[in-house]
């Protein structure tokens, strides 16, 4: 039978030995050549429209990259899905944006903060999310039922 | 009670169940804003009531944990809190800070980072209360005549949940980094170091709750929180699947987080087993109820329905959907809520002297707010799956499926307003105890 100091080796040798692989492989995944999020594309514009996104709790409603709050639609594609006209619209209305009844913050943002959010949107849409970005946000071409 | 600051508890207790009946306000305007009605919404928009309930969660539990360290550590160290002024002191300033963030999070002031949502300044307030925290009680603990595993795992997992706190402070200009690092904090504290609060927690009401020897008790503690750790540091990579890094992950986190549902198995056989070896029988059942429940729910909330949507083939489809509501609501109450609401109804009648160990409105908080809970589950569950089908898979636009599901959100707030009537009996309850006396000292303790 398992005795106490087994069992505590058990514990002490198990987690050593995960969060070693944990590192290891959070190392590799982080890595430059892994990289799949185009970095050397963010641009001050893209760091603006981040910091915007964060300042007003965007995905306290809306998700991206399928995390957020469930509430709004997912902005992963937005811009393929909308366009640029579409998106600012929204975000410069003074009055609350508003579709099938569900209510948006009216963020009321001047054009060059509008811009600022689409190019993270944009930067957002050409990551490479292993698959996800195909379920999660269908382009019009590949829409069947509207 | 054993010793006289024990008593400090009763605070981070009382101060549980006021941040938990506002978390119930809050998760009501959720619900009725999914079921069309957000007539609130010019006040407390969306995202406001969501930062609002998850974050209140967070602080409450917290404080639950707390409280239960201020509880336990004495008892087990044998030894008095060092001071309990500085106690207070961090009571008050954990009030003061979580009020802060709260009240600041309706004149968007936040970070908008999805459960960190505390603006930085705060962060650096919660980080000095931590250590305070830290500080009382792994001092009492070295101070203390005896060492226990229970008081070891428990600090341990304190220790750990303020030092992952860290990751999530730092700064990126790349979302990709900003997700990441963001859930070396919330995984790695629910799915990691909390589970060895919750274990902590729950090897010390066993031993008191069933006169198992404190040796087979803890030495089954070893073996879940290494079951715990072997799966769930890795299981992080089920976060990692779709939010744009390495395809690795999907092997990696598909594996280690299909084994997360082992440690809960482990603990809810573990709590039963203990409970039918147990030759003592403890009068206080009520206490006992939500120890077995907390291992059971658990392992179903947590274990069972995390396991239905961690493999990368199913999560594919779910993730960034209802589904995760589904799975959250039950796992934390499981684990978590009801884990506090047991060492709450275990220590309050040994502080206050009042011994009501099995009272029918005891019973009755336990069950409807179980039954409500269930309930809720079950119609996220039906919300979350409809909303798959129809817009992942039938690529129908989301606002369309949103109002098609709306009507489980009604199922929602029915079930909901049970849950709260369970929970409004619980704090009836815990206000019937009165509040703590060192009279309590003289009354015998099992």
């Amino acid at each position: 039978m398992l005795s106490k100091k087994q069992a505590r080796a058990f514990f002490l040798g198990g987690t050593l030995v995960t969060f070693l692989i944990f590192i290891g492989l959070t190392i590799y995944s982080l890595s430059e050549s892994q990289d799949q999020s185009n970095y050397q594309n963010i641009t001050e514009e893209v760091s603006r429209g981040k910091h915007l996104w964060e300042k007003n709790n965007c995905m306290g409603c809306h998700t991206i990259m399928g995390e957020g709050g469930y509430y709004a639609p997912e902005l992963t594609k937005v811009v393929e899905r909308r366009g640029e006209a579409y998106i600012k619209a929204a975000l410069m209305s003074e009055a609350p944006w508003q579709v099938n009844g569900r209510k948006m913050v009216a963020y009321n943002m001047s054009e060059a903060e509008a811009n600022d959010m689409v190019a993270f949107f944009k930067w957002i849409g050409e990551i490479d999310l292993n698959g996800f970005e195909t379920v999660v946000s269908p382009l019009a071409k590949d829409k069947i039922n509207n | 009670m054993k010793y006289k600051s024990q008593k400090v508890a009763y605070w981070f207790f009382a101060l549980s169940m006021l941040l938990l009946s506002l978390q119930l306000v809050y998760g009501f305007i959720m619900g009725f804003a999914h079921a069309g009605m957000d007539g609130l919404h010019e006040w407390i928009p969306f995202n406001t009531a969501k930062a609002v309930h998850t974050n209140l969660l967070v602080v409450w539990l917290l404080s639950g944990f707390m409280g239960a360290a201020y509880y336990i550590i004495p008892e087990e160290a044998q030894h008095e809190l060092v001071s309990v002024k500085l106690a207070y002191v961090q009571l008050i300033s954990l009030a003061l800070v979580g009020v802060a963030a709260i009240v600041g999070y309706h004149f968007n002031y936040w970070e908008g980072r999805k459960f960190l949502e505390i603006p930085r300044p705060l962060d650096y307030l919660v980080v000095v209360n931590v250590l305070l925290f830290l500080g009382l009680i792994l001092i009492t603990l070295f101070k203390g005549k005896r060492k226990t595993t229970t008081a070891l795992v428990l600090s341990m997992g304190l220790l750990f949940a303020a030092l992952l706190y860290l990751p999530g402070m730092l700064d990126f200009d790349s979302q990709v980094l900003d997700s990441f690092f963001r859930w070396w904090v919330v995984h790695l504290w629910v799915e990691g170091v909390w589970e060895l609060i919750m274990g902590g927690i729950l090897s010390f009401l066993l031993i008191k709750l069933t006169g198992v020897d404190r040796e087979v008790i803890e030495k089954w503690l070893y073996v879940i929180v290494g079951l715990t750790f072997l799966s769930g540091i890795l299981g992080t990579g089920h976060h990692y699947y779709y939010i744009g890094v390495n395809k690795i992950w999907l092997i990696v986190g598909g594996i280690f987080s299909a084994l997360e549902p082992l440690a809960f198995l482990a603990m809810a056989l573990f709590a039963v087993n203990m409970y039918r070896k147990g030759e003592k029988k403890h009068p206080n059942k009520i206490a006992l109820y939500w120890t077995l429940g907390s291992a059971i729910v658990s392992f179903v909330g947590a274990g069972l329905l995390g396991f239905a949507h961690t493999l990368p083939q199913t999560n594919l489809y779910t993730h960034g959907t209802i589904v995760t509501a589904m799975h959250g609501h039950l796992a934390f109450w499981g684990a978590y809520a009801m884990i506090v609401f047991a060492i709450i109804s275990y220590a309050l009648p040994n502080m206050t002297g009042r011994k009501y160990y099995d009272s029918s409105r005891g019973r009755m908080a336990f069950w409807l707010s179980n039954i409500g809970m269930i309930g809720m589950t079950v119609a996220f569950g039906v919300a979350g799956v409809a909303q798959v089908y129809m817009e992942r898979i039938m690529k129908i636009d989301f606002m369309k499926v949103q109002l098609e599901i709306q009507v489980h959100f009604i199922v929602l707030i029915i079930m909901a307003t049970l849950f709260s009537v369970g929970i409004t009996l619980y704090i009836i309850e815990f206000i019937k105890h009165g509040k703590p006396t060192d009279e309590a000292l003289e009354v015998k303790t099992q």
